[in-house]
């Protein structure tokens, strides 16, 4: 398969992009600049706070290259595209089957059997590569249990029956979540997910790689063609993106939680990266998101085999071919979407 | 009467040689827009640099050299850019504004290999030529195409068979384009040199029926 995607994160916010010739110039003031060739970079994310010059932005659309705009926090702001934006056909299949829920239903059913299998996957692989350390009782019956949910998910035949499984599914992963934290526990520790905001340092940590992954599903899905504001799980609601989400939730797990637990059980970042502000919600700092931001990028390099086609490609790219392999099925090419299943 | 489209309908006559190529490539490419940016935007941007100046017209030994040539068929269904015409002085030919006599045009179209196997840049050039004849009402009986790795021009004759071909190209993909209509994967040695190939994921389709199974099988795993 196909070479990894380049992507640039900008993550020092006072950075300012601009184009030259078919260069990117990333500059920082007037001494310091850095080069890159545009021709093959797939995606710029950036993080400052001042943006890029128009001539850049008409350059990415024009040779469809992502740019996206996130706050220095990590909060989505919004992206550029260009004339060529999805395929009107299948755009229109994906909103007529997005209509009718039993339609919908062998899709959700995908994504979220993909979910839980995956979230079962990283209670397993603890109890195989800590068992000493973790509460095996405890770990192996919530394992059990996203399992025999995981049987209970083939056989829903609508979306809030489906919303029903994956809620117990979440409870109880979230509620051993803590006991895989096997370091740092003093500054990381979790309880409950929080989001907006994040209260503690392991949720900033895991909205911060959400937001990562929500970009690359967003992307993903942008170059098969497909929307990301119209889903099959999560319903419409005007400015969210739900069927990157719906496709996040297979990805989750893996990307994103597993990441988080070995950032800190590695001791690659500290609570000190982290500050408390006067509401209670937590900002991550610069050098934490560097840090997260490489390690994102090394893991992308990755190799798998991917369980469906079977075939060798660097983790980064199993949000795009997950968004085909979508693509593929609403096309009827397929008889069913294959979610990715982590090994 | 053969049917004329309107100048919303064109497609765009490069893709001929994606058609050829591959019938479903031309159809991610060009009904469902899937594409690349080192398909389609690099070769224009390549060939931009290629042709020095749009907007200049040599003349040399008599021949009018006319580069970057906007061309269209209304009764094929194709427009496109011409990289060069030449114009050389003949009785059979057409007045062009600007000069005296009369001229007739042939189409030249650079490649930057090597002359191929297969008729892919022999059929484009010919449409070129059907494009140019329509629009100049003249017969244009041959054209050139000129191959970067081997530093020659190639005369190629316009016949009747290569007309024919352009006319069926012309039509299918009219046809596809108005189905919105992608064929299915027939994985062949092509798809090796297929720049779509991670687009299209021809060996998934050899296991199309399969995902039901693929998913039990995942589910009831240990
Ligand atoms: S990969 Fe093969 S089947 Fe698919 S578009 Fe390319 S040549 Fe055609």
């Amino acid at each position: 398969m196909k070479t990894l995607s380049n992507v640039l994160y900008i993550t020092s916010p006072e950075v300012y992009l601009s184009l030259d010739g078919e260069n990117v110039v990333v500059r920082k003031d007037e001494h310091t600049s850095t080069r890159l060739p545009l021709h093959n970079l797939e995606n710029i994310v950036c993080f400052n706070w001042q943006g890029v010059s128009p001539a850049l932005m008409g350059a990415c659309a024009e040779r469809g290259i992502g740019l996206a705009f996130l706050s220095p926090n990590g909060r989505f702001l919004g992206r550029v595209t260009g004339k060529v934006y999805g395929n009107v056909l299948l755009r229109k299949k994906q909103y007529l089957i997005s209509e009718h829920e039993s339609q919908c239903v062998p899709i959700a059913s995908s994504f979220l059997i993909g979910k839980i299998y995956n979230s079962r996957k990283v209670i397993e692989r603890a109890l195989r590569d800590h068992g000493l350390l973790v509460d095996k009782d405890t770990l192996g019956r919530a394992s059990a249990f996203l399992k025999e949910i995981l049987k209970g998910l083939t056989t829903c035949k609508h979306i809030p029956e489906l919303m029903a499984f994956e809620g117990s599914a979440a409870k109880i992963y979230f509620s051993v979540f803590d006991q895989l934290i096997l370091q740092q526990k003093e500054d990381f520790h979790f309880e409950e997910r929080s989001r907006r905001p994040p209260l503690d340092n392991m949720n900033s940590l895991l909205s911060f790689l959400y937001t990562l992954l929500t970009n690359e599903a967003m992307s993903a899905l942008e170059a098969v063609g497909l929307d990301p504001y119209v889903g099959f799980l999560h319903a419409d609601r005007p400015g969210r993106p739900s069927l990157a989400l719906d496709l996040m939730e297979e990805l989750r797990p893996v990307f994103a939680d597993r990441l988080a637990l070995s950032l800190v059980n590695r001791k690659q970042i500290t609570g000190k990266g982290f500050t408390q502000k006067e509401s209670g919600g937590i900002l991550m700092d610069d050098d934490t998101r560097k840090t997260v931001i490489t390690a994102w990028q090394e893991r992308k390099k990755e190799e798998i085999e991917h369980p469906y086609l079977k075939e060798r490609i660097p983790f980064g790219l199993i949000p795009h071919v997950q968004a085909l392999l979508l693509a593929r099925y609403l096309r009827g090419d397929l008889d069913a979407y294959p979610p990715f299943f982590w090994n | 009467m053969p049917r004329e489209y309107s100048a919303d309908e064109l497609l765009p006559l490069s893709g001929i040689q994606h058609f050829l190529f591959c019938r479903r490539q031309w159809a991610l490419i060009h009904v469902e827009m899937q594409w690349k940016e080192n398909v389609l935007t690099a070769e224009g941007r390549l060939m931009h640099q290629r042709v020095d100046d749009p907007f200049f017209t040599e003349v040399r030994n008599g021949v009018i050299l006319a580069r970057s040539v906007p061309i269209a068929s209304y009764r094929l269904g194709l427009s496109g850019i011409c990289d060069a015409v030449e114009f050389t002085s003949s009785p059979e030919g057409v007045k062009i504004p600007g000069r005296e006599g009369k001229y007739l045009p042939i189409p030249v179209e650079y490649k930057r290999g090597r002359p191929k196997s297969d008729p892919v840049d022999e059929v484009q050039l010919c449409a070129q030529a059907m494009c140019l004849e329509e629009m100049l009402s003249v017969s244009i009986p041959a054209g050139y195409l000129y191959y970067g790795e081997t530093r020659h021009r190639t005369a190629v004759n316009l016949g009747n068979e290569l007309r024919e071909l352009v006319q069926k190209m012309a039509g299918e993909m009219h046809a596809y384009f108005e189905r919105g209509y992608t064929p299915k994967v027939k994985p062949s040695k092509a798809c090796r040199s297929c720049s779509l190939i991670d687009i299209c994921l021809p060996n998934v389709q050899e296991k199309a029926t399969s995902v039901a199974n693929y998913i039990r099988e995942w589910v009831e795993r240990d």
